[in-house]
């Protein structure tokens, strides 16, 4: 089982941190190898900024993406460049207060949260990029285990800001829970 | 007859510096921790891309177990600050990438002549010049082999993940001290900026070769008088041993005598002391090779990439394998030449125009094929070209 995830959006949005903690989940608390990379030009600092993560049950050998399976756009910017190179049946997860997206091409499945709008309520736009890992974390359902994506969370930030990361993750989470359950009575 | 290499005691890693336990780290980092764990507590360096989180995190974590970080002027200076405080009993590295790398090689040779047991990471960015700041290559391996002006030979390591960067690095400090020279860990920008897992043994589980004083006493010693082995034994500062280093051909004492008869001595023992210990440095990780008959030579990110042509090829029936140098010099000149008369060729992709290649070809002396698979740099390789030219090997 391999998966190829891009994170996107602009640089300082903790675009890269997101996909860290994803890779950290993965490959730290739980058994799985997961290889990120990452966009080191000025783009990292303002502009269009992405990560790539590869996540397999064995080792990763070739350290890009081939075939991206997931992407996760929080800019529109982010999002027009890199909606082409998704597969068709893959998954493509935006901020669409960030984000306009276009109707998804064949079998991709694309689904939005408001993450910016939720991070201003909670006072704190930093909390954006956690609350776009915990919508992750519901909408790839399993890729992640929730218990190693909380760790994940908890190791990473700053220990006086813990309480207000969980509470973004679980935010992001529910909602994307939520969006499933409401998919599923359809 | 040149001696084995003298088995050194090791001792363990001292545990204040070893963060024992699974990190999700990049490259940089990795060989950061690697610094650390080897025992290092001196390091000289001038930020560039793509190496700069080397130093930054040395000089993050050096404060807090003792260690000195001193960010240098330029290049030139932290090479020779590293083979001053080398010289002053310290496990000592520095890091750099292209421009930096240049700069450096006057006083990397200096190390050579001196004899000087150090660490120096070059993270290799597209060139020439300024080049791909921020973009993978492997386009120095040459200069690494010969960048400096005189005859000489060098130990390169090259890690292909995180993990290898630590563990290199310790490999890379532990070389520098039983060949009293200077190590180069030749990474890439790939590599170093790649993020995975590393998990960093306990300390006692690390084995670090301490340096190797001379047991003579101060009245009979001679800095430069090597053993069978063809290693000088270092002298302790601050215990009456006296001393002269110079770059100039120097005798056993270690005092400028220029002439032919001692540069050919000389000249010949440091060429001599990693020729004649080339198995004993050579390191490969090897896959497929039991019934190789086309066999993929790599080194650093490039044997990765490698590995999916391989597996394409093998489902195939294309008998390939996998020879990745974690050593690239001194290079593995004796088994590549007696490899070539039993397969059908080699397939050598690299992040540049063709530069360790040539040194397979020379090996390979027309014995069978030698594929080139250059790569100007900026990116990996595509698997399916790797892919290609095994097919082309095969014919």
């Amino acid at each position: 089982m391999k998966s190829e995830i891009r994170i996107s959006g602009l640089g300082g949005q903790g675009v890269i941190k997101c996909a860290y903690i994803i890779g950290k989940a993965a490959s730290i608390f739980d058994t799985k190898f997961a290889t990120m990379t990452q966009s080191f030009g000025p783009e990292a600092r303002g502009s269009s900024c992405s990560a790539q993560l590869v996540i397999k049950d064995d080792h990763v050998e070739y350290p890009y993406l081939q075939n991206t399976q997931i992407l996760v756009s929080m800019s529109q910017d982010a999002y027009t460049k890199f909606e082409t190179e998704v597969d068709d049946e893959g998954l493509i997860l935006i901020d669409d207060s960030l984000v306009h997206p276009t109707p998804p091409r064949k079998n991709i499945r694309q689904y939005a949260i408001p993450a910016m709008k939720f991070a201003e309520e909670t006072g704190n736009k930093i909390v954006l990029n956690i609350i776009m890992f915990g919508f992750f974390v519901a909408m790839t359902e399993g890729l992640l285990d929730y218990d190693a994506a909380v760790k994940a969370v908890e190791t990473s930030v700053s220990s006086s800001t813990i309480d207000m990361n969980m509470k973004a993750f679980n935010k992001g989470f529910e909602y994307g829970k939520s969006l499933l359950e409401k998919e599923a009575l359809q | 007859m040149t001696g084995k290499i003298k088995q050194i005691k090791t001792v363990p890693a001292d545990p204040r510096g070893v963060l024992t336990g699974s990190h999700y780290l990049d490259g940089d980092h990795a060989a950061a921790e690697g610094c650390i764990a080897a025992g290092s507590r001196f390091f000289a360096g001038y930020p560039i891309t793509p190496a700069t989180e080397i130093a930054e995190r040395v000089s993050a974590r050096f404060p807090r177990i003792g260690g000195i970080f001193v960010q240098m002027e330029d290049e030139l200076a932290s090479m020779n600050a590293i083979l001053g405080a080398s010289w002053g009993g310290a496990k000592a590295m520095t890091c750099t990438s292209g421009p930096g790398f240049s700069l450096m090689m006057e006083n990397f040779g200096l190390g050579i002549m001196l004899e000087t047991p150090c660490v120096l990471a070059n993270v290799q960015r597209g060139g020439p010049s300024t080049g791909l700041p921020t973009l993978v290559a492997q386009s120095d391996m040459m200069q690494a082999r010969w960048g400096s002006h005189g005859d000489y030979e060098v130990i390169a390591l090259v890690p292909d993940s995180p993990q290898e960067c630590f563990d290199l690095t310790i490999t890379a400090f532990n070389y520098s001290e039983l060949y009293r020279m200077p190590i180069l860990i030749m990474m890439d920008e790939c590599v170093g900026h790649m993020t995975e897992r590393v998990i960093i043994p306990e300390a006692d589980k690390i084995r670090i070769v301490p340096r190797r004083y001379t047991t003579e006493s101060p009245s009979t010693y001679l800095p430069y008088k090597a053993d069978d082995d063809l290693i000088p034994p270092m002298p302790p500062v601050g215990e009456g041993y006296r001393f002269h280093v110079t770059g100039l051909t120097h005798d056993e004492k270690g005092y400028p005598v220029m002439n032919a008869a001692t540069q050919k001595k000389l000249v010949s023992r440091l060429i001599n002391k990693v020729k004649d210990h080339a198995e004993e440095i050579i390191i490969t990780d090897e896959k497929y090779m039991d019934d190789a008959e086309i066999v993929l030579l790599s080194y650093g990110i490039t044997g990765r990439v490698a590995i999916p042509a391989i597996e394409k090829a093998r489902e195939e029936g294309l008998k390939v394998g996998s020879m990745r140098l974690k050593t690239v010099w001194p290079f593995p000149e004796k088994r590549i030449r007696e490899m070539s008369k039993h397969i059908k060729g080699f397939v050598f992709p690299e992040l540049n125009m063709g530069q360790v290649v040539l040194e397979a070809e020379r090996c390979a002396c027309g014995n069978c094929k030698v594929v080139r698979v250059p790569h100007a740099g900026g990116w990996v390789h595509d698997p399916e070209v790797i892919y290609d030219a095994i097919k082309e090997a095969a014919k």
